[in-house]
């Protein structure tokens, strides 16, 4: 029943943002059509909309375990840019080696990279208590912080116009494209492989357990003699370690080299999909494709009607806000209901 | 006072008159056409089990809750109560069972925000001052809360109430976490009131007090005004029936005088409490054997949280002998090692801390079971041995469900009771910890888990039953211990003490019961609040 | 003698502190009552769009603040509805709101980039503000700079000194006791949690019409999180927030100052300085458990529902 939920507020979300295009004055049904099904009416389109997905569906998995056991990890853009940055280091640093375990070893470096970011504000809140939401944040800046420092600096290509980019990756570097024609490429894959491994530790696994019960009950938790720290570094690393991943595939994928932006937010928006997706790995699928659906339409939008693509933002927030709550609201009824049901019976 | 209760009633207009208040809660019928008179001046006992309607009727009188039916008439008149600033005009007070008090905040605040902010203009700490003294309710103005003992909280909520010349008076279970000196000096500031002229409905299920303090009782039983009756010209276990429903049942003790080796010894254990108001232990020593059941009795926030936390592995010592399983030193050891080596246990919350709200109960049954019970193979879930075994759990201690797949928070108080209980003992532990086992249980539930901890004790397990209620303590313990402050008195065997003995020690250990330090005695020390 | 770097360093640090002194304290306030809301940078954010907004088409600076205390009470408006009576996840709504914020500020001030605003005049005292270095910075000046320093004396006077005050700081603590007694919690709150919104909005407006005169996208740069990351630091109190906020406009500043006097160290790096000085921070704060729990309202991010 709380699959309705998602579906009221994407309608919520749609009427709405007629309502602001008509205060715009632009042509709201042009708008909407332009944002949610121009940009998926071509195989091209929807392969691209899997490419923008795969990010977000691999994070939001991540970041579910931490938000299911109460942990706020709400720096995973950070933690996807230092993924990123370590993946890349080790593309350039093996520039010309054409090795098949260079892929791997990226992917390694990527995951590594993500964790360790994120095991700052582990570290910090589990040895002094610090507020991981702050941390981790204000550690996101910083990791933005290093890679432009590393673009502009030791890590541009020397025969790059003084643009601020790292060299092109080596083909050995590259993730393969699996749809031939498009950009589709092997992280969709592994981003599937991620909901299913997701949605068996979540639903099956002893740490799936603990992470819900330290989140629902934490008493109950050290009742069990679950340790909270280990739950914590626990969701932090995993969130970390699939933001990271996240990065390495942004760079080694769709894009190619390390460049000053290297996600348009996919982080934070995670944090978005995985609220969406009900904390469910299978959820966090569904909500991933609908978000990279509003970037796309952003771009498309900017292309075809000459909107800014901050539109994207705008109908992320309004999303969250209705489905939290239509949440609410489905769910108080249901309560009243399901209680009222076995006293008459 | 007494010639009151025995005029005619129309003589004397009521102070306080309800008919027919009903209150639906989804799934509860909470209170169920309720009639209820108060006089002018006159004690009245409102007597009813955990769950019977009592809090739920008093919060309506004091304009907390509403009702979905009823009338209420206030000296004659009938009138509503919407809000509780409405009660305190028409000069009703309360004092709630968990006190309504801000601990960030001294008692003067405290103080102003629940009186009319007219009254808490100017020289609130003089008036308080002149109230507390008057009825000897010793108060310093300017103390933080949090630096309270029990007892001194609840005097601010009284004096919170005097100060507004109340005409009715209602206190909700007021002596559950009081000494038996700070219960004698309650009832000398109510006798006082009553005298005065001020009504008091006085909530409680301790029949002795009611007999003690009381001019008349109305009895409450699911929701509904079961009975009235003059305590006075009661015995206790006459009103206990008329509060219980039908004749009580003692729990029957197995012949088992085998008692065997020490199976928990804890020797000179001393513990930081970590919580804010918590109270230290202080070098507790004590054994229990196998097959004996042994009580500690207290008033709550005494060190009996803490002490169940740091039996139960939650809280690991330092010093790994101060907790010794059958010759194993597991001072070090957390919970799910403790399990392992053969403890059981019970904590006292039940949604929360023993079980998970809104799980299933095949996941709670998992939840402490899952190294006993084998539930889990590398790592996964056994999701049909974790059944079987929740299965096994409700039908070997009949708790009331529609299935194993139903929430824990879907379940009564009682029956998720059992249900715990029932999850540590089908593991065999032969050491078995509760705390609180009965607290807010219905009679018949409360009887069958004392009966399932008799024979746990009588198969040869180590019981110990840490519990504020004495008279089940009397009822399964073999020896019986005091916490207080934080220290463990010497236990004694059960036959050889009588419950005023148990009562004075609960207070005589310490002045104050639950305060941790010394006594200040006058209240002038000032609070050793961080700023 | 005084160096003649530092006067303008210190009103350079005024400005880079005030809008931090806007949003701590707004949220302090919210905080104390119990609401924890992590939309402080999208509240800002809209704040500063709204102020130059109308300040661009009205030509008017009074109108222009007065424009962003609004969109950053509408924006907690939002909130508190979401959070207060729909029950709704504190953290994940407060996450929301500053997604949104950064978005809608972005869609709606495409047309104003490039613009510019002529910022506030300065109080000028003859006499009293050209005496050296006393006179420039206490008595020379924008409007703004004076009200921040009166929010905090406000605000303190009324959490501590008033009745309504004590209330806020009653419902934080216990709402439960608080409802018990009769006061509405959820009126309270909401009362709280808007006066933190236009507190926000107003720090927002002090970016983009005095601090850079000019609409950029995204231009709070995550001064709303410092701003939170500062109640902590102050453990909700407004004067020590009110520091708080100086000595990082303090840091911000030598950060500035440290890449114009070409030290050799690349601007990334002292960019990040902010940022670390408010981990350090935190972490310094948050040792001590006890006297966060002693300090920190007991209820805060806790949802209440009244049964009643």
């Amino acid at each position: 029943m709380l699959y309705w939920s998602p579906m009221l507020a994407v309608v919520l979300t749609i009427l709405s943002g007629m309502v602001m295009f008509a205060l715009l004055d632009v042509n709201p049904a042009k708008a909407i059509h332009t944002f949610f099904v121009a940009p998926v009416s071509s195989l091209d389109g929807i392969a691209e909309l899997f490419v923008k997905a795969t990010p977000l569906v691999l994070i939001a998995i991540g970041l579910s375990f931490g938000f299911q056991a109460n942990v706020w990890n709400i720096g995973a853009e950070g933690q996807l840019t230092i993924g990123a940055l370590a993946s890349g280091g080790l593309a350039l640093a093996f520039y010309d080696v054409d090795t098949p375990f260079l892929l791997p070893g990226m992917m390694i470096a990527g995951v590594l990279g993500g964790m360790t970011w994120a095991a700052i504000p582990a570290f910090l809140k589990t040895r002094f208590n610090t507020n991981e939401i702050l941390t981790s944040l204000m550690l996101t800046y910083v990791a933005l912080l290093v890679l432009s420092y590393l673009v502009h600096g030791p890590w541009k290509d020397p025969e790059g116009m003084n643009f601020p980019e790292s060299r092109l990756f080596h083909e050995a570097a590259q993730l393969p494209v699996i749809l031939e024609g498009t950009r589709l490429h092997l992280g969709g894959l592994l981003a599937l492989l991620a909901v299913a491994a997701g949605w068996v530790v979540m639903a099956r696994h002893i740490i799936g357990f603990q992470i819900k019960v330290i989140g629902m009950a934490p008493m109950a938790a050290s009742f069990a003699g679950f340790k909270k720290a280990r739950i914590v570094w626990l969701s932090l690393m995993i969130g970390g370690g699939a933001a990271g991943l996240a990065g390495m595939i942004e760079i080694s994928g769709p894009i190619g080299q390390i460049i000053p932006v290297i996600s348009p937010g996919y982080g934070f928006t995670a944090i978005i999909v995985a609220f969406l997706g009900r904390l469910n790995p299978v959820g966090c699928l569904l909500a991933g494709c609908l978000m990279a659906l509003t970037y796309l339409g952003g771009d498309n939008a900017q292309i075809e009607m000459n909107l800014p693509n901050a539109v994207t933002g705008v109908f992320q927030g309004m999303l969250l806000f209705f489905l939290l709550a239509c949440d609410v609201l489905i769910r108080y009824r249901l309560r009243v209901v399901s209680k009222k049901v076995p006293e008459a019976a | 006072m007494t010639e009151l209760t025995e005029t005619p009633t129309e003589v004397i207009t009521p102070r306080l008159e309800l008919i027919g208040i009903t209150r639906r809660f989804p799934g509860v019928l909470a209170n169920n056409n309720v009639n209820l008179k108060v006089m002018p001046g006159e004690i009245h006992a409102l007597l009813g089990e955990n769950g019977a309607g009592k809090s739920t009727l008093v919060r309506f009188i004091y304009g907390v809750q509403k009702a979905d039916s009823g009338k209420v008439f206030w000296q004659g008149r009938e009138c509503t109560i919407p809000s509780p600033r409405i009660a305190r005009q028409m000069g009703i007070g309360m004092v709630f069972q968990h006190f309504s008090l801000f601990d960030a905040m001294t008692v003067e605040e405290n103080i102003a925000l629940g009186v009319e902010p007219e009254l808490a203009k100017d020289n609130l700490a003089d008036k308080i001052q002149r109230v507390s003294a008057q009825y000897g309710l010793l108060l310093d103005p300017g103390r933080y809360v949090h630096t309270l003992s029990v007892g001194e909280r609840q005097r601010i909520e009284i004096v919170r109430c005097l100060l507004q010349k109340p005409k009715l008076l209602i206190m909700d279970e007021p002596t559950s976490v009081l000494t038996p000196q700070e219960v004698e000096d309650l009832f000398k500031t109510l006798r006082r009131l009553s005298g005065e002229g001020c009504s008091i409905l006085y909530i409680s299920h301790k029949l002795q007090e009611i007999k003690e303090l009381c001019h008349t009782a109305t009895i409450m039983r699911m929701g509904e005004v079961v009975d009235d009756c003059i305590p006075s010209e009661e015995t206790a276990r006459s009103m206990a029936e008329m509060m219980m429903g039908k004749n009580l049942l003692s729990p029957v003790r197995a012949n088992r005088h085998e008692i065997g080796a020490p199976q928990l010894s804890v020797h000179g254990l001393s513990v930081k409490s970590p919580h804010h108001h918590g109270t230290d232990l202080k070098d507790i020593n004590f054994e229990v054997r196998s097959g004996e059941i042994l009580g500690i009795a207290g008033i709550a926030g005494n060190g009996q949280r803490e002490l169940m936390e740091v039996l139960s592995g939650e809280v690991p010592v330092g010093n790994a002998d101060a907790v010794v399983m059958n010759k194993k030193s597991v001072g070090q050891f957390g919970p799910k090692q403790r399990r392992k080596a053969g403890m059981g246990y019970v904590p006292e919350e039940r949604l929360g801390h023993g079980a998970v709200a809104d799980m299933s109960l095949w996941e709670n049954a998992f939840l402490s079971a899952a190294t006993g019970k084998n539930l889990l193979n590398k790592g996964f879930i056994l999701i049909d041995r974790s059944t079987e075994f929740a299965v096994s759990v409700v039908n070997g201690f009949r708790v009331k469900t529609p299935g194993v797949k139903h929430a824990a928070s879907s379940l009564s108080g009682g029956n998720l009771q059992k249900f715990i209980i029932g999850r540590e003992l089908l593991q065999d532990p032969n050491i078995i910890v509760v705390l609180q086992p009965t607290w807010g249980v219905d009679a018949g539930s409360a009887a069958a888990i004392r009966q399932a901890l008799l024979d746990r004790a009588a198969d040869g397990a180590a019981v110990l039953v840490i519990s504020q209620d004495l008279e089940e303590l009397f009822e399964v313990s073999d020896r019986i211990a005091v916490i207080s402050g934080g220290r463990l008195s010497e236990s004694q065997p059960t036959e050889s003490l009588t419950v005023d003995d148990v009562g004075l020690m609960m207070a005589g250990l310490s002045h104050r019961g639950a305060d941790p330090e010394p006594a200040p005695g006058t209240g002038e020390v000032e609070g050793p609040r961080v700023n | 003698m005084i160096p003649e770097w530092l006067v303008p360093t210190i009103l350079t640090i005024i400005t880079a502190a005030t809008p931090l002194v806007f949003a701590a304290v707004g949220e302090a306030v919210a905080e104390k009552s119990g609401v924890l809301n992590l939309g402080v940078e999208g509240m800002m954010v809209i704040g500063a769009f709204a102020a130059f907004a109308v300040g661009v088409s009205s030509g008017s600076a009074i109108l222009a603040i007065l424009a962003g205390a609004a969109a950053g009470l509408l924006m907690a408006l939002i909130f508190g509805v979401l959070t207060l009576y729909l029950m709704s996840n504190q953290v994940a709504t407060g996450l929301a709101l500053t997604i949104f914020g950064l978005g809608l500020s972005a869609l709606l001030g495409y047309g104003f980039v490039g613009k510019t605003f002529g910022g506030l005049p300065k109080l000028d005292i003859p006499g009293i503000s050209e005496i050296p270095v006393i006179g420039p910075i206490f008595f020379g000046q924008d409007f703004l700079v004076y009200l921040s320093v009166a929010a905090v004396i406000g605000v303190n006077w009324f959490l501590f000194k008033t009745r309504s005050g004590m209330l806020v700081r009653a419902v934080g603590e216990n709402h439960e006791a608080a409802h018990s007694i009769g006061y509405s919690v959820t009126l309270i709150r909401l009362g709280a949690v808007l006066f933190g919104g236009a507190m926000a909005g107003l720090g927002g407006a002090y970016l983009s019409i005095v601090y850079t005169p000019l609409w950029v996208e995204n231009m709070t740069a995550g001064r709303g999180w410092i701003a939170l990351a500062l109640v902590v630091f102050a453990s909700w109190r407004p004067w020590r927030a009110f520091f708080g906020a100086y000595l990082f406009g303090g840091i911000t500043i030598i950060q500035l100052h440290a890449q114009g006097l070409g030290i050799d160290i690349a601007s990334q790096f002292l960019s990040m300085l902010p940022y670390l000085a408010t981990i350090v921070v935190l972490v310094l704060i948050s040792r001590d458990t006890t006297k966060v729990q002693l300090s920190a309202p007991a209820c805060l991010g806790k949802n209440f529902h009244a049964s009643g």
